[in-house]
């Protein structure tokens, strides 16, 4: 008698999608905000905020995951804070999945919008001053602009890559299925368990749509070139 | 006007020598020329009025307003200063058509006034039919006259300029001297226009002042500056002038007349002050000023074949130990073959 096949759940994928997706917008916002700072403001500790902002991207991700458990676990002041305002603990949840989705992207947004805005020509940010325009308004109608397409190369990667966080968030969101179970750890789980069908349909899933995303990045830093 | 009195120093590193910058002039309504070789400071006078940049020390007042002060902690920011600046590249925003560009810079004005300003603009720079394009649909022309317009649209109470004629070809140049002319006429505000290209000093100049590593080392009209460089390295920046150094073997203060050795041989000379017989004195003199002669006579020295440089309303001839000579093109084509040049003795001007 024929096994029919279980429903495919795909639950995994679409948290994966809202996780990658929140953790890019909180990236994008802090990212450029940082960049900025770095690229137009000289202060003393800028070396360091330079340096901890890019290693998220050197450290191992089971190391920034186990950091992420002493400054958010539940004994953490920020994680008993969480906790006595909204009632419930912060990790384990799918906002533990976002922050370590966010800390994972973020050293690239920071990257790439920095020298995206120390690119911009400077004359241009000057004449914006001596025209009378506030700082806001020159980074909003003059420096992002000219910024805007190797910044939105960097978050369609930023993106990508919170898509696909396994170690930090396997440490700090943990593995619930239909809660935190997102889809790089569902892939994980249905290789262990032997389920080769959800593993090859989730793998190809992914496949395509980190392809698209960085065909678009490319697309994006060629137009620039051009 | 602009009153400026300021010091800026940079340290070395270890690769380059520090540098400092001593500024220290007044400019009227009108155009003063900042003129000089690059890297003596002229960019930097401009961004330091512009507020780009930061004195060391000193003072910068426009009108009764003041920009800068060292006693006082004064340092407005660019914002606040008033100071149009046309910059070397334009500095147009890419990203927004002409109009755009104009209409960020009257962002202040009320709604009504800024459309008024703007179609004002458009119209008296020749920029209406442009106003829907993007920069790099513009010529260089258009460009500038772009950039100029934009920064006298929120109408600043001083014009920097910094080196708008570069990039230019000579029908663009002259279209630009009279657009500066007629804001000279028009505007009554000081503009402060950096270059290094002594027509353009001429052509647009009320004041000059000469830049040289960092110091103004002279100043004055444009005809003064000829008339009197002050010193050799003055009239080596003014470019054209032949120097001599001369020996003085004779003053006559009655006449106001003196006697010098120069070029081996003697020479009736203008009255030198402060100088006695022995003295050692250098001396200019101007390529037009001297003439060519058919035949030996009082201050003229026999000469051979020049090198000859056409220009485009004479012919310079070059014989050699600084004698440089300024010919107009129908003397020259008459000319014999035995050549003397007459160096007049009021053409020659002492210099300290």
């Amino acid at each position: 008698m024929p096994v029919s096949p279980t429903p495919l759940d795909w639950f995994p994928l679409w948290l994966s999608l809202q996780v990658a997706a929140s953790a890019t917008i909180i990236s994008l916002a802090l990212g450029i905000w940082l960049a900025w700072l770095l690229a137009n403001r000289s202060f003393t500790g800028k070396e360091l905020v330079d340096a901890l902002s890019t290693l998220p991207l050197a450290l191992p991700p089971t190391v920034l995951g186990y950091y992420l458990l002493v400054v958010i676990g539940r004994t953490s002041w920020i994680g008993r804070a969480w906790e006595e305002v909204t009632g419930s603990p912060l990790v384990f949840t799918w906002r533990a999945a976002v922050i370590a989705s966010t800390l994972h992207a973020i050293p690239l947004l920071v990257k790439s919008s920095r020298a995206a805005l120390e690119s911009v020509d400077h004359a241009c940010e000057r004449a914006g001053r001596s025209l009378g325009a506030s700082e806001w308004r020159i980074f909003w109608k003059i420096s992002l602009p000219l910024a805007r397409r190797p910044i939105a190369a960097a978050t369609a990667l930023a993106f990508a890559r919170s898509l696909g966080d396994f170690g930090a968030t396997l440490m700090i969101a943990g593995d619930i299925p239909g809660r935190t179970q997102t889809a790089a750890i569902a892939i994980f789980d249905a290789v262990e368990a032997g389920n080769t069908r959800v593993a090859r349909l989730l793998v190809i899933v992914i496949s395509i749509l980190t392809a698209v995303i960085v065909f678009v990045a490319n697309r994006l830093e060629q137009r620039r070139a051009a | 006007m602009i009153q400026a009195n300021f010091t800026k120093a940079f340290a070395g590193g270890r690769e380059s020598s520090g540098y400092s910058l001593e500024a220290q002039f007044n400019a009227e309504p009108g155009v003063t020329v900042l003129y000089g070789p690059s890297g003596a400071g002229k960019t930097l006078t401009l961004d330091a009025i512009a507020g780009f940049v930061a004195p060391d020390s000193g003072r910068i007042m426009l009108g009764d307003r003041i920009l800068y002060d060292s006693g006082a902690t004064v340092h407005l920011r660019p914002q606040e200063r008033r100071c149009g600046y046309v910059f070397q590249n334009y500095a147009l925003f890419p990203h927004m058509t002409v109009r755009q560009n104009l209409a960020f810079a009257a962002d202040s004005l009320p709604r009504l006034e800024r459309h008024r300003r703007i179609a004002e603009l458009l119209e008296s720079f020749r920029l209406t039919d442009l106003a829907g394009r993007y920069p790099r649909e513009l010529s260089g022309g258009q460009k500038q006259r772009a950039s100029i317009a934009r920064a006298l649209i929120a109408e600043p109470a001083a014009l920097l300029l910094d080196e708008p004629g570069r990039g230019l070809d000579a029908v663009l140049r002259r279209d630009l001297y009279s657009v500066i002319l007629e804001m000279k006429a028009t505007l009554r505000i000081p503009m402060l226009l950096v270059t290094h290209d002594l027509e353009e000093c001429f052509a647009l100049a009320d004041q000059v002042l000469i830049y040289d590593a960092g110091r103004i080392v002279h100043r004055g009209s444009p005809l003064e500056l000829l008339q009197n460089p002050g010193t050799p390295a003055v009239a080596r920046l003014l470019g054209d002038f032949n120097l001599y150094e001369a020996e003085v073997l004779a003053m006559d203060p009655g006449r106001q007349t003196s006697r010098v050795r120069l070029l081996g041989q003697e020479w009736n000379g203008p009255h030198l002050r402060g100088c006695f017989k022995g003295d050692r004195v250098t001396l200019c003199a101007r390529p037009e000023e001297l003439r060519l002669a058919t035949k030996p006579g009082p201050n003229r020295i026999r000469v051979e074949t020049p090198r000859v440089l056409e220009r485009p309303q004479s012919i310079r001839a070059d014989f050699g130990e600084e004698l440089i000579v300024d010919v107009p093109r129908e003397v020259w084509r008459e000319k014999p073959d035995d050549l003397w040049v007459e160096i007049p003795a009021e053409s020659l001007r002492q210099l300290r």
